[in-house]
């Protein structure tokens, strides 16, 4: 690959904490490396910031292999910026080029209150995941790994719905805020595996239910969501879901 | 001073003999008593599932937004179990040797036998989760083969094999957050352990959005706190993993054991330049289907591709014709050093290796693909095609990941692949029981030493972390709690909690009150230069000696020098990475010295002074056949304490791989 520097203009979304009303900062970076990688492009900005005596941009990152879902940007319109099916983190500099403008905001969601700056608090999702997103088997009680022979085709789809990295993209895209994709990749993932059988109805209920009390909005099937997700989780899930969904209220004996 | 506590009797019998003999805690009991757990990656998610589900009351920690980010997700390539499920020979037993034989003899036998007996256990539990390891079109689960062993019994979900372990733990222990069992406290750290008589009885926890201090008590304390890669600032660790839990135990009184086993991986995407902020790795399982080279001419500037065969050396097949490209990591990141070094390094650097899949894309996959679909005579695009397609379902999400990365399609071009750092075999020394010489304080998985050795096989960190956390800590810990069940909860007024909070806090304070110049990442910089530089692949005792010097005037500078920007009372990163790199400037210091003092070669333990006629690592087991366990003794000062290593079965010899 051919390497170049360039020189751009940010604009990014400072928030001091929950209760400040945040603003916008035009900080502009000198000689970023097209071989740098989006955060580390920050990194170098933070140093200057810290050097300045001013307070550096916080951003929640940890694995940088885009896998744990830490990183959280809204760049230039798009959750984790202009490249498919990329996180924040693996996203390079060589998508942009000398001059360009970039604005960067935090997850835009009520279900996702900023903390401060670009951070957001996204434990939401975990009480999602309380509310069903498990399978109730305590340890030991297993029967031998090849006791229960699985379709590879179910084995596969149940894989690519659980490759989930629950990062929230799916709700910032969504002009409604939904969680309906980060739901449905759960319920997917252990509604299509025999061991996920026993619960499937109550899960989808109880996921649902929590995720509406969380506040996040309906789904209209505009399909934002799968457009930017990270993990190609597909919109077929949230069809899954809905059926899911519908089974188990119809067959609801409770 | 250090009772390892092993069991008597035979090896293969030790284990069941432990569960079979070992106090229990009635369930009513249970309830009265707390554990305080750090860490919620595999070891940490899997005890306080596990220990929730027993009924005891559980507090978890983790300084990530949730706990379904600590870095256990990252692992890409497998999760080792004696299940011989391919009938290719495996065994509870060949796994042991492996490892024992994998982490060159420096293990303690006991427990690295009881890791592979409880192996099969957690292929089980793991699919009863949910957990949707690869399988055969039959719908049994698949196998691949890792570095270090000649049969396939490595689990594998794709390239995210820690991502779905990791989720299945995760989901256990939200499942115990929901019955009540288990409280989370995410984006809290660890900063102190608070001891009462002698036993750990709390921990000083600081909320990472507020800043506030919080004390919290337990009957027992668990540190799953993974490992410590990051005192080379670069490695494929993520960017929060860190040491400091483990160092404040150490400085409790906690003895740190073999610190200067270090991994280093060798193939992960070469630094690009001084920008890096940290290192990728390419999963192990690649060297299953790639060949690893560097053109024959020194300083060869041809492209890849345009190198023919002939003048291309592939190095380990060459040198280790038995395991080939499969050789251990210390084995194979050693090897393609010396390459570098003598010249044959490729890309802008010199500082990198070719790993090809061309061959195997072809030859293995494509003309398999091309015999099923009944194509005769397939052309090379064919058979590259039908390659792919296999190879895309095995490993695609890291060759995507090269591709981000480097700019560059490794299904048309070799990736580049040099060394990093990429796991710490060293950690709290702990006994049998995995309780550390502090009483009531244990220590799980990365974070503590005992079963890799001096170098860590493939797809065995995934095993150990889950060994312990869902099948070894739930029968050990009752054996001590079974004596505490008198014991009140101590009130958080005790003078122990609020005497460790007040140090925590002035520690704190005086980071913040420094005001110099230079930056936390900046001093990290450093102290990952002379750490990579002199205690990295290859060490010796002058780079050492330099390197302790180096160090101990670099913590003057940080202590005398460091900017922190912003408050304590907030959400503020630099000064949570300040306490990290504090603590790793003096963990450095210690690796250093505990290199300096194993003078021989060992696993990733690697002394110039020590070496075979042909470069391999010489081990001298007449006088290191020993766990050194480091007992801290006041600053730059520490007293060595060794456990003796005693080989029953798996008998020493020299390693051989050829």
């Amino acid at each position: 690959m051919e390497h170049y520097m360039m020189n751009l203009t940010l604009k990014v979304w400072r928030q001091k904490n929950t209760s400040d009303s945040g603003r916008f900062e035009t900080y502009p970076v000198k000689n970023i490396s097209s071989e740098m990688s989006f955060l580390e492009m920050i990194d170098v900005l933070n140093e200057e910031l810290i050097s300045e005596g001013k307070d550096p941009i916080a951003f929640d990152h940890d694995c940088r292999e885009g896998i744990c879902g830490a990183c959280s940007m809204y760049i230039n319109g798009r959750p984790h910026g202009p490249w498919h099916a990329n996180t924040t983190c693996q996203l390079h500099m060589r998508a942009y080029k000398d001059g360009d403008t970039v604005v960067i905001e935090p997850w835009r969601a009520n279900s996702f209150p900023v903390i401060k700056d670009l951070v957001v608090d996204r434990s939401a999702f975990d009480r999602i995941i309380q509310a069903g997103g498990y399978i109730s088997v305590n340890t030991g009680n297993a029967v031998d790994a090849n006791a229960i022979a699985i379709n590879k085709d179910n084995a596969d789809a149940a894989f690519a719905a659980a490759a989930c990295i629950g990062c929230g993209a799916c709700v910032a895209a969504c002009k409604n805020s939904s969680a309906l994709l980060f739901v449905s990749a759960k319920v997917s993932h252990l509604a299509l595996l025999p061991q996920g059988n026993p619960e499937r109805k109550t899960r989808a209920m109880n996921m649902v239910a929590q995720m509406d009390k969380e506040g996040f909005g309906a789904c209209t099937n505009t399909g934002a969501c799968e457009a930017v997700c990270p993990k190609e989780i597909s919109i077929e899930n949230i069809a899954r879901l809905n059926r899911e969904y519908m089974m188990a209220g119809a067959a609801s004996d409770k | 001073m250090l009772d390892s506590k092993i069991p008597a009797g035979k090896l293969e019998e030790k284990w069941v003999d432990y569960k079979g003999h070992c106090k229990l805690v009635n369930p009513a009991n249970k309830r009265k008593l707390e554990i305080i757990i750090v860490g919620t990656g595999l070891a940490g998610a899997s005890a306080a599932a596990a220990l929730g589900e027993l009924g005891y009351k559980v507090k978890a920690f983790c300084f990530q937004d949730s706990p379904r980010r600590a870095h256990s997700i990252a692992a890409q390539g497998g999760i080792n179990a004696a299940k011989n499920y391919q009938n290719d020979g495996d065994s509870v037993f060949r796994l042991f040797y492996d490892t024992v034989k994998g982490g060159d003899y420096r293990a303690r036998e006991a427990n690295v036998h009881r890791l592979a007996e409880v192996s099969v256990n957690i292929i089980d539990q793991c699919v009863a989760q949910g957990v949707p390891f690869a399988r055969e079109y039959g719908g049994l689960l698949n196998n691949r083969s890792f570095g270090g062993t000649q049969v396939k019994r490595t689990f594998y979900a794709a390239g995210q094999t820690g991502q779905q372990l990791l989720i299945g733990a995760y989901q256990a222990l939200e499942r115990q957050v929901a019955l009540g069992n288990v409280t989370m406290y995410s984006r809290h750290e660890m900063l102190d352990v608070v001891m009462v008589e002698g036993k750990a009885r709390g921990i000083i926890a600081r909320n990472l959005v507020n800043g506030e201090l919080e004390r919290h008590f337990g009957h027992a304390v668990l540190l799953c706190t993974g490992g410590y890669g990051n005192v080379f600032y670069l490695s494929t660790n993520a960017m929060g993993s860190n040491v400091t839990a483990a160092w404040k135990a150490h400085k409790k009184g906690a003895t740190f054991a073999n610190p200067c086993f270090t991994q280093i991986h060798p193939t992960c995407i070469p630094v690009s330049g001084d920008h890096q902020s940290k290192l990728t790795l390419m999963s192990e399982s690649l060297r299953n289907d790639g060949r690893i080279w560097v053109p024959k001419q020194k300083g060869d500037k041809r492209k890849a591709n345009d190198i023919p065969e002939e003048e291309r050396d592939y190095y380990l097949e060459r040198r280790y014709p038995a395991f080939g490209n499969l050789v251990p990591r210390d084995v194979a990141s050693r090897a393609a050093k010396e390459r570098c070094d003598a010249g044959y390094g490729v890309g802008t650097t010199g500082q990198a290796v070719y790993l090809d899949f061309k061959f195997n894309l072809i030859n293995k996959y494509g003309k398999t693909e091309a015999g099923k679909l009944g194509i005769e005579n397939p052309d090379i695009e064919t058979l590259m095609r039908l390659g792919k397609e296999v190879v895309k379902e095995e490993y695609g999400n890291l060759f995507d990941m090269y591709e981000k990365i480097t700019g560059e399609n490794p299904y048309e071009v070799p990736m580049r692949i040099y060394p990093a750092v990429h796991y710490t075999m060293g950690g709290l020394w702990v006994d049998y029981e995995l309780m550390t010489n502090v009483k009531g304080l244990y220590c799980l998985g990365e974070a503590n030493f005992s079963d890799h050795g001096a170098n860590r096989l493939g797809a065995s960190a995934l095993m150990q972390g889950l060994a312990d956390g869902y099948f070894v800590i739930p029968y050990t810990i009752g054996n001590y709690l079974a004596d505490e069940i008198a014991t009140k909860p101590i009130p958080l007024t005790h003078e122990a909690f609020e005497q460790t909070e007040k140090a925590v806090a002035d520690r704190i304070n005086t980071l913040m009150n420094i005001k110099g110049k230079q930056t936390v990442e900046s001093f990290h910089k450093r102290l990952g230069k002379i750490m990579w530089e002199k205690c990295g692949m290859a060490r010796n005792a002058q780079g050492l000696q330099e390197a302790i010097s180096e160090i101990q005037a670099l913590k003057k500078e940080f202590w005398s020098d460091v900017r922190i920007p912003g408050t304590i009372n907030e959400m503020n990163p630099e000064l949570d990475k300040a306490g990290r790199v504090a603590d790793f400037i003096e963990l450095g210091e210690l690796m250093c010295k505990d290199a300096l003092n194993r003078n021989e070669s060992c696993g990733g333990h690697f002394r110039e002074e020590s070496q075979t006629a042909e470069g391999e690592a010489e081990r001298k087991d007449d006088e290191f056949a020993y766990v050194a366990a480091w007992e801290y003794a006041g600053e730059s000062n520490w007293n060595l304490h060794k456990e003796q290593l005693n080989f029953e079965v798996a008998k020493p010899t020299q390693r051989s791989y050829k």
